[in-house]
């Protein structure tokens, strides 16, 4: 007898040591990162002489280094937090404009147009901020703290146009585009069955999309959702220019207080001592163990309905 | 509550393309009507033009008439929407909403019709799933996705759910092609029963399923492809089967094409 029938194809080698080789170069290259930033990060928090978790002032460059993640990690969730509120309603109602009401040929359009937008440069939404934005919003800040001033977000003695609000919204115009690209997707995926299900008992279009379309988008939906939150809390440049940069925490958006933890990099990483960069490094770390967070937060929401989201088996 | 359907000369058009030309016919209360005919005559076309389902495809329309009882239904004052409330449709593959429980599936053409109470939803979804056939095996997991039960058992909840609105016609389109024969069986005994009640339209590619349930049988066919579908002959179903007038009608329902 010669070789055996089933002996393994030659093509299979090759290709299996090649992408085995891949997967765990990427693993090395990660881990590689990870080692580099912790051993950065921890002779810096060995000099901080506050506790990192809990200390709002950022002073590392100081001869006694005090420094904390506090303001600047509660800075980067509220601005994103109130970034994602304003942009997703928006963003749904675009992507469902333009899969379910459109006609075909203004649909065509207006995605390219999303997908232009979401190409964008940050620095440029940023410049655009500083340059219009910022004066811009000093009236309607105002009237909302005169006229709705009693909600505590809108609440302050003083109001300014360059503020966490005015940040929030140059990021939700950024993250606005990816929302509106990716639930389209998920929506002109809807099938076309169940709309049809839905249409023949005698629903509405808006019935329609709300039976069909949208219970069967809202994993996407929050995908996408959470995207652009962690789009919108890694925003650094935009946001470095815009945010007020102090380290204080507060719920008054209309102030001139507030900061995020990519900003804060981006504007001090040029003048810090070797521990300031530690610290910087260290800041780093934090936003990546947000994202992480929230990620995770979205995945389990989806998942939870798991029981559900056999779509149209 | 079952009508009359009275159709006058109707075409329908897929953009420039004509699907279906010049169909007249009428369809009785309280009976089986089945359409049969080879694949791309145009049957299913034309029972989607009965609940104005058709118009949802981009690009299609209707011309003719389509008289139920006295309503015009492609009449300029006319809602589909409301159309489609009253002449409710069974796809060819179970469609349950697959985010929806059982009982939500079956509600979910009430809801529609405004808010309705609790307990008068579930009067109503009790009575659609028993006269679906259904009740005595889902009563236990009404809670439960609906997207969970066998495909058999996801037609009958599909047949819940449009009878639960009460419509005057039940338009079926292939409704067993995707279900084994045993379902299959199911679902026929419950077109016989629901005839009662009913004007039931089904389009069918089996023909002794047609033989089996249908009281009127119509026989559709086209000259060529690219060319309308066109109604041939309709008649009483045991008629069309032991002597039909056309010689294409016999030739399809002896097997010699199609």
């Amino acid at each position: 007898m010669g070789r055996s029938a089933f002996r393994r194809s030659r093509g299979e080698g090759p290709f299996r040591f090649a992408t085995t080789g891949a997967g765990i170069l990427l693993l090395a290259i990660m881990a590689a990162i990870a080692v580099f930033l912790i051993v950065k990060a921890v002779p810096a928090l060995q000099a901080n002489t506050s506790h990192f978790l809990t200390e709002k002032i950022w002073t590392p460059n100081a001869t006694k280094p005090v420094f904390g993640i506090a303001a600047l990690a509660f800075g980067t969730v509220i601005s994103s937090f109130l970034a994602l509120i304003m942009a997703l309603p928006v963003a749904i109602g675009v992507a469902l404009f333009i899969s379910h009401y459109a006609p075909r040929r203004l649909a065509g359009v207006l995605g390219y147009v999303i997908d232009l937008l979401a190409a964008v440069p940050s620095v440029v939404y940023g410049l655009w901020g500083v340059i219009f934005l910022i004066p811009f919003m000093k009236g309607p800040s105002t009237f909302l703290n005169t006229y709705f001033g009693w909600i505590p977000l809108f609440a302050g003695d003083a109001v300014y146009g360059k503020s966490i609000l005015t940040g929030s919204i140059v990021l939700a115009i950024m993250i606005l585009p990816i929302i509106a690209a990716i639930s389209r997707e998920v929506f002109l995926q809807a099938p076309t069955m169940l709309e049809e299900a839905s249409l023949a008992l005698g629903a509405t279009r808006w019935e329609m999309i709300r039976m069909a379309v949208l219970p069967f988008g809202r994993p996407g939906v929050i995908s996408a959702a959470m995207l652009g939150l962690g789009r919108a809390m890694g925003e650094t440049i935009a946001v470095a220019l815009i945010f007020p940069a102090t380290f204080t925490i507060t719920f008054q958006v209309l102030s001139a207080n507030g900061n995020s933890i990519a900003a804060n990099i981006a504007n001090g990483f040029g003048e810090a001592t070797p521990i300031g960069q530690g610290a910087l490094i260290a800041s780093g770390l934090v936003l990546f163990v947000i994202t992480l967070v929230v990620n995770m937060a979205a995945r389990l929401i989806i998942s939870r309905r798991k029981e559900y989201s056999r779509a149209a088996a | 509550m079952a009508k009359q359907i009275e159709i006058a000369d109707l075409d329908a058009y897929y953009g420039s393309h004509k699907a279906i030309e010049g169909i007249t016919m009428t369809i009785e209360p309280r009976s089986v009507t089945a359409f049969i005919g080879p694949s791309g005559c145009g049957k299913s076309t034309f029972l989607r033009t009965l609940n104005r389902m058709h118009e949802v495809i981009p690009g299609a329309r209707v011309e003719g008439k389509i008289m139920l009882e006295d309503q015009d239904l492609y009449g300029s004052d006319v809602d589909p929407v409301s159309v489609r409330r009253t002449v409710g449709m069974v796809f060819q593959r179970p469609n349950p909403f697959p985010t929806m429980s059982i009982f939500d599936n079956v509600a979910a053409g009430l809801r529609l019709n405004g808010r309705i109470s609790k307990s008068e939803a579930e009067g109503v979804v009790e009575s659609s799933l028993k006269d679906a056939n259904l009740w005595n095996e889902v009563k236990d997991r009404l809670t439960k996705p609906g997207a969970g039960l066998s495909g058999g058992q996801q037609q009958r909840l599909c047949i819940a759910r449009a009878i639960a609105v009460s419509p005057a016609v039940l338009l079926m389109d292939e409704p067993c092609s995707a279900l084994d024969p045993i379902s299959t069986l199911a679902i026929e005994d419950l077109i016989s029963k629901l005839k009662n009640d009913y004007t039931i339209v089904i389009v069918t590619h089996n023909m002794q399923q047609a033989a089996r349930v249908s009281d009127r049988t119509a026989f559709f066919n086209l000259a060529g492809q690219g060319q309308p579908g066109k109604l041939v002959e309709m008649d009483d179903t045991p008629k069309i089967f032991t002597n039909p007038t056309q010689k294409a009608t016999e030739d399809y329902i002896t097997g010699r094409f199609g």
